[in-house]
């Protein structure tokens, strides 16, 4: 028996033989996530495909995340054709204003153990925090999916990604994603899956771990995969099915090893146009900020406004002149909890515009979308050129806490600072 | 034997699906055919006013990353490019370049420039490219598996019309 990594191990036991790192295997998909921006097309190679009923409509979800709420006659229009295609075929559809795809399949408990899932939308990697292979994949392959219950996969070389020793106050998961993702390079995890481990993964979070795994995929990785450890058990206990662990064998083999030392990082900032152009804080050029955006699959989670409150309530309370705040929930269930924590009434009250939970402003489909020239720092992960909306904005990247501080100072700031 | 002749279009690296076809344009059309007005406006917006059928993109390091949106692909073979030559290309972006019958070939793209005369010839021994200009040829095997089975047939949709599901793959040896 060749030892195997935990990629290697989910690919084998849904392939039914022995993966290995470069093998092509089909696979059963346990899980097929789609979006209102994805599934639309997908219904489309569905019907081209000659498909007429889904494999199994209960590993099928349809989230309506990108358009919400729906901002033009045509989104409106990928939402019905949606709705019509699901209760025919009897697929949930979560609604507008739910959540997005990934978000709502880790809080939900769709996704567990063990699983292999596939979403049209290339931040399904997320889900690789609850122990799962989860890749992002292309509307054909969806429908493929849909059709088949199956897909093809290169096994791919697992990089470990080794997290080592403590981080400082007031240094963030982000800051450790960011990072990541300049240490390997926005191409350096190309056709790699990753692996996290190393004598600090336990002190990560879920919300911690959803975030690496999030940011994981701008470094081109096709999966970014946790152990199951005491952390994810105390998640999994809230739902019926704990899935299977699956640990990595001692003696398996990895590609590469990529060693964080998380006690030499600092507050970060991506600069515009790349996530992997980042700097510390300390080292970026004084920044005029117009926009902060609170939100999305990587810094929209209830953890990520308690940081960002904690920060605003320290500094006083008061925005900057100029600065507008903007604040979208990753999910219904997270703009619930901070409705019942009060969080959205004080961030309300500082004068931020909140907004229905979903993909929001980060890819300019819906939401606010900054004007010209405007500098926006967000708690987001892509900060392409026009990636919101406007080519002539510039896009920088941080995380809920240093959002915060620059939404005091109206410049990006050390939250640290922040007395 | 099929060949190809065409006109390169250079870009750099980290070409990501964002900059070929913006999130926000998509909101309004999934038509390829409308899209096309908007191919690599962030990264040119007189880019494709100025395609020619038959011209070939060629890129550095892993075009495609980003968002995994299907248009993506679908928008340049629209557009009338039937081929995308890159030093590497992001995973999604690749798979969907193959199911959608757009021919995405890894390959040295260091010495294309800017309309270069690139011919391509492709049969079943493998992929010749060649820069006219320069006279240097580069050959790729085909590519195999389920990928090549994919391409070959035109498409995800052609392939499984025919096949109904994915043939498996031979077992690897233990």
């Amino acid at each position: 028996m060749t030892a195997q990594t935990i990629s290697e191990k989910i690919l084998s036991a849904r392939s039914g033989g022995k993966a290995r790192a470069g093998d092509v295997v089909v696979c059963d998909v346990d899980l097929v996530l789609g979006t209102d921006a994805s599934a639309p097309m997908a219904i489309g190679y569905f019907e081209r495909m000659g498909g007429t009923r889904v494999r199994d409509a209960s590993r099928v979800v349809f989230a309506l995340d990108h358009y919400a709420p729906p901002s033009s006659p045509s989104t409106k229009g990928f939402h019905q054709q949606v709705r019509v295609f699901a209760a025919e075929q009897g697929v949930r559809v979560y609604e507008v204003g739910e959540g997005i795809s990934h978000q709502i399949a880790v809080e939900r408990g769709l996704a567990y153990p063990g699983m292999l899932i596939v979403g049209a939308d290339s931040h399904t990697v997320t889900c690789g925090a609850v122990n799962a292979f989860a890749t992002g994949v292309g509307s054909s392959d969806l429908a493929a999916a849909m059709l088949t219950g199956q897909l093809w996969f290169r096994v791919p070389p697992t990089i470990r990604v080794v997290l080592d020793g403590s981080r400082a106050a007031g240094v963030a998961a982000k800051d450790v994603a960011l990072a990541m993702v300049a240490t390997l390079g926005s191409d350096g995890a190309e056709y790699h899956a990753l692996e996290f481990s190393g004598p600090a993964a336990n002190d990560f979070s879920l919300d911690d771990r959803l975030v690496l795994s999030n940011l994981a995929v701008e470094a081109g990785a096709k999966a970014a995969v946790w152990r199951t450890d005491s952390v994810l058990e105390t998640h999994l206990a809230r739902f019926h099915n704990p899935g299977e662990p699956v640990h990595a064998d001692p003696g398996a083999r990895y590609a590469r090893e990529v060693v964080l030392d998380l006690s030499a990082l600092t507050p970060t900032v991506a600069l515009p146009h790349s996530p992997e152009n980042v700097v510390p804080i300390a080292q970026a050029p004084d920044t005029r900020i117009d926009m902060v955006f609170l939100g999305t699959c990587t810094g929209g989670r209830v953890a990520d406004y308690h940081e960002a409150l904690a920060v605003l309530e320290r500094g006083g309370g008061k925005l900057a002149d100029g600065v507008q705040l903007v604040v979208t929930p990753a999910s219904s269930e997270v703009e619930r909890q901070l409705a019942a924590d009060g969080t959205l009434v004080k961030l309300a009250r500082m004068g931020a515009t909140i907004t229905m939970p979903g993909c929001g402003a980060c890819c300019g489909t819906s939401g606010v979308i900054p004007g010209d020239g405007m500098n926006v720092l967000s708690t987001a992960n892509r900060n392409f050129k026009a990636r919101m909306g406007r080519a002539t904005a510039s896009i920088y990247l941080a995380s809920p806490a240093a959002c915060a501080a620059a939404a005091l100072t109206g410049r990006i700031t050390d939250p640290r600072s922040i007395a | 034997m099929t060949n190809h002749h065409g006109r390169a279009r250079r870009l750099g690296d980290n070409i990501n699906t964002d900059y070929i076809i913006a999130s926000t344009r998509k909101k309004e059309s999934l038509d390829e055919h409308i899209l096309k007005r908007y191919l690599l406006e962030a990264v040119d917006p007189g880019f494709a006013a100025s395609v020619q059928t038959g011209d070939i993109l060629v890129a550095g390091a892993n075009f495609g990353c980003g968002s995994a949106m299907e248009v993506a692909a679908t928008v340049i073979l629209a557009a009338g490019i039937p081929v995308v030559l890159a030093r590497s290309f992001a995973r999604s972006f690749y798979r969907n370049a193959i199911n959608n019958g757009l021919l995405a070939i890894e390959c040295d793209t260091g010495d294309l420039l800017e309309g270069d005369a690139v011919s391509l010839s492709i049969d079943a021994s493998g992929t010749t490219i060649t820069n006219e200009r320069t006279g240097r040829r580069e050959t790729h095997p085909p590519l195999g598996g389920i990928a090549g089975d994919i391409l070959a047939a035109g498409g995800l949709v052609p392939y499984l019309k025919r096949e109904g599901r994915f043939a498996p793959a031979a077992p690897s040896p233990e």
